[in-house]
């Protein structure tokens, strides 16, 4: 038990990847100027699409198929947190109602339609906290068959299911999407300066749209990881994922909109939040104190990015703002 | 590739409006409302198969059937206004404070630690006195550190609040590992439940007569102070645009601190008035979302504390009224949230109507492309 035990930091992975997928879809919406959030409210939808989907899947069949299960739960979660992504890019782009009231009441929202029917698929599956979906959260946490022989240094890095290593992967394609592509520079564009990407040509609407509802199914795919291997296909209604979700908000300041600093930071977020069971004599309510750190922490970036104001970390000039063309 | 592409006109164009008749602003949004009810009515009937009138009268009996139920419902409509009273000063002045849920937080902490060490140790209407200013104190200085950071270095103020209610939300769980009672419960309890020494008293022979009183008085005051105060004035000028603030010389730092302070106070005396008034005990669950909602409520009502109160009013109801339901058909209160997101995206939507009309493609425009 000391603080660089693999016990921890296998923790910490697992944590940071629910953040990170939160994060990398929300850093996508953001550079479309959109400041979704609802990140809490997808990943609450992404979660529990994808807990439906496979519980209903393993409930038709005695002998579900791994592949089957897979597909289905990410169908399902994808498909419906581009749907609250959908919701969201409607209000704000389309009848441009205010970017943060519309974010919020699509947590409310997401939050109610999850617990509602996670606590109703709990009640279908015998009780409070009896459904499971075995066969589909195995396939989710199964790693490589030599991980465990790699000692434990090996089981850190090659020990978790693959939804982690896509984490990353779609993290540093990202970046290269952002940086290095015109499709990216466009968007970047439109972030910055709509009503310059529109006189560019750009179709500024179409660029909100798709990267608001990709950036939502990315989260959404967060929320499906921590049901299926972070609580290993189990639902319970405590907002944990609310909690999760506004990490990952708090994750894409602390990156500064980059998609590699959200790698590390979403581990480094994951490890300070299990930091405390690894250190001897906290009590409980020094525990509590010590959860903060991750929020503290954000806020010291937040305060350090808009002292130094270097040009490169700053928000999306439009972020938060809807767009009007005919508006002067 | 020789030919000009011919441009024809979109089928419907949006266009700002100037402005619009009260009556037909009423019309839209109570259409919207409508709207919502409908929606919430199938929500339920697909889970309950009860048709939408009798949905709607066992909600109503669920928020007024009885009188404790009726007491209950105003009294959650008060927190919730008060939240909200809270938040209008900000957010005219386009300053977003998400932090409300913090603000509220600290308030309660402040009040329900004051229960707890001083309780009995003073007459309750004292203790409510100093309980109250204590907890109107915490929260200008949990809403003034943001406000600090924005006037001085124009950090962002949405994530920067957004941030401070996890800050929060950790010094009461804190707080409740502090003062769990019974120990190794993780709850508090209800404080001082014997004596009830800073328990809200009797008003009027209402339970919940202060709530509506201090609340009411907020209403009446914030409605004043925003519309015919100069300080209200200088909100709603820097709320339209920071260069005409500064050019009428309204210095925007000094407004935003100003107003922050005002805002955080009144959120904090939310959190006094739930921990004191309601619930007699502290979690993290006595803000429960209620800030997040109170944003909503401050915004669509266009920051009029009257229509604060009818918004609130509709928004309590339906909650109360879903969890009756739920309880009823074996369903959960998580019911109550979902509907509620269904009103609250109705009326967002709807606002997009009074703000902008749609003026079909007419014959003529489409041929003279």
């Amino acid at each position: 038990m000391t603080i660089f035990s693999s016990q921890l930091f296998m923790s910490a992975i697992i944590f940071g990847t629910v953040i990170l997928y939160g994060a990398l879809g929300e850093i996508l919406a953001e550079k479309s100027g959109n400041l979704n959030l609802g990140v809490p409210g997808i990943m609450y939808l992404g979660a529990i699409a994808g807990l439906a989907g496979a519980f209903f899947y393993e409930m038709s069949t005695p002998d579900p198929n791994g592949f089957l299960c897979l597909v289905i739960s990410l169908v399902c979660a994808f498909g419906a947190s581009c749907l609250g992504g959908l919701l969201y890019s409607f209000l704000t782009i389309t009848l441009r109602v205010n970017q943060n009231v519309t974010g919020l009441t699509l947590t409310i929202f997401g939050g109610g339609i999850a617990n509602f029917f996670g606590g109703a698929l709990n009640t279908l599956a015998g009780g409070v906290g009896q459904i499971s979906v075995a066969s589909t959260s195995a396939v989710y946490r199964a790693s490589l068959p030599f991980a465990n022989d790699l000692g434990s240094f090996g089981k850190v890095i090659f020990g978790h299911g693959f939804l982690v290593y896509v984490a990353l992967v779609l993290a540093v394609c990202m970046a290269w999407f952002l940086n290095r592509t015109r499709t990216g520079l466009n968007l970047r564009a439109v972030g910055e300066n709509p009503a310059t990407a529109d006189a560019a040509g750009i179709n500024v609407t179409r660029y909100k749209y798709v990267a608001t509802c990709l950036g939502a199914g990315i989260s959404g795919l967060g929320g499906l990881y921590y049901t299926m291997d972070y609580v290993k296909g189990t639902w319970a209604s405590d907002g944990t994922i609310e909690s999760l979700g506004w990490l990952a908000v708090a994750l894409v300041i602390f990156a500064t909109w980059k998609p590699i600093n959200v790698i590390w930071g979403a581990y480094l977020f994951g490890y300070l939040r299990w930091l405390y069971n690894y250190i001897e004599g906290l009590g409980r309510s020094s525990q509590e104190i010590f959860k903060m750190i991750p929020y503290i922490v954000t806020i010291v970036v937040l305060i350090l990015v808009s002292i130094r104001k270097k040009r490169e970390n700053q928000p999306p000039a439009s972020l938060g703002l809807s767009y009007f063309r005919e508006e002067r | 590739m020789s030919s000009p592409a011919i441009h024809t006109a979109p089928l419907v164009r949006i266009a700002k409006r100037d402005g619009i008749a009260l009556w037909k602003s009423c019309l839209i949004r109570l259409a919207a409302v409508f709207l919502a009810l409908v929606l919430s009515g199938l929500f339920i009937y697909s889970l309950t198969k009860l048709n939408p009138v009798d949905v709607y009268k066992a909600m109503y009996a669920g928020a007024f059937g009885t009188s404790r139920r009726t007491w209950i419902t105003v009294r959650e409509v008060m927190t919730l206004l008060c939240i909200a009273i809270g938040l209008a000063p900000a957010f005219k002045m386009r300053f977003w404070n998400i932090g409300a849920e913090g603000q509220v937080l600290i308030g309660g902490i402040v009040t329900a630690g004051m229960m707890i060490h001083l309780g009995n140790t003073m007459p309750t209407p004292l203790l409510l006195l100093v309980m109250g200013v204590a907890s109107l104190a915490a929260g200008a200085v949990w809403g003034l550190i943001p406000a600090l950071f924005k006037a001085r270095w124009n950090t962002n103020e949405t994530l920067f609040t957004l941030m401070l209610n996890y800050v929060a939300i950790q010094l009461t769980s804190y707080c409740v590992s502090l003062w769990e009672n019974p120990y190794g419960s993780n709850v508090v309890g209800q404080i001082n439940q014997q004596t009830r020494s800073g328990w809200f008293p009797e008003l009027f022979g209402i339970s919940c007569g202060l709530n509506v009183l201090l609340v009411l008085v907020l209403t009446v005051g914030m409605y004043i102070y925003l519309r015919y105060s100069k300080q209200g004035y200088e909100i709603a000028v820097l709320g339209e645009s920071v260069n005409t603030a500064r050019y009428a010389g309204i210095k925007p730092s000094k407004v935003i601190i100003r107003t922050m302070i005002l805002s955080g106070a009144i959120c904090g005396l939310a959190g006094f008035i739930a921990v004191a008034g309601a619930d007699h005990t502290i979690s993290v669950d006595t803000a429960g979302g209620r800030g997040f909602t109170a944003i909503i409520v401050a915004w669509i009502a266009k920051f009029n504390t009257f229509v604060m109160l009818l918004i609130s009013l509709l928004l309590v109801f339906l909650q109360q009224g879903a969890i009756e339901i739920a309880t009823q058909f074996g369903l959960n209160d998580f019911a109550a949230n979902v509907i509620t997101g269904i009103i609250l995206f109705c009326i967002i939507g709807s606002e997009f109507f009074i703000n902008y009309r749609l003026i079909p493609r007419s014959g003529k425009e489409a041929k003279g492309a």
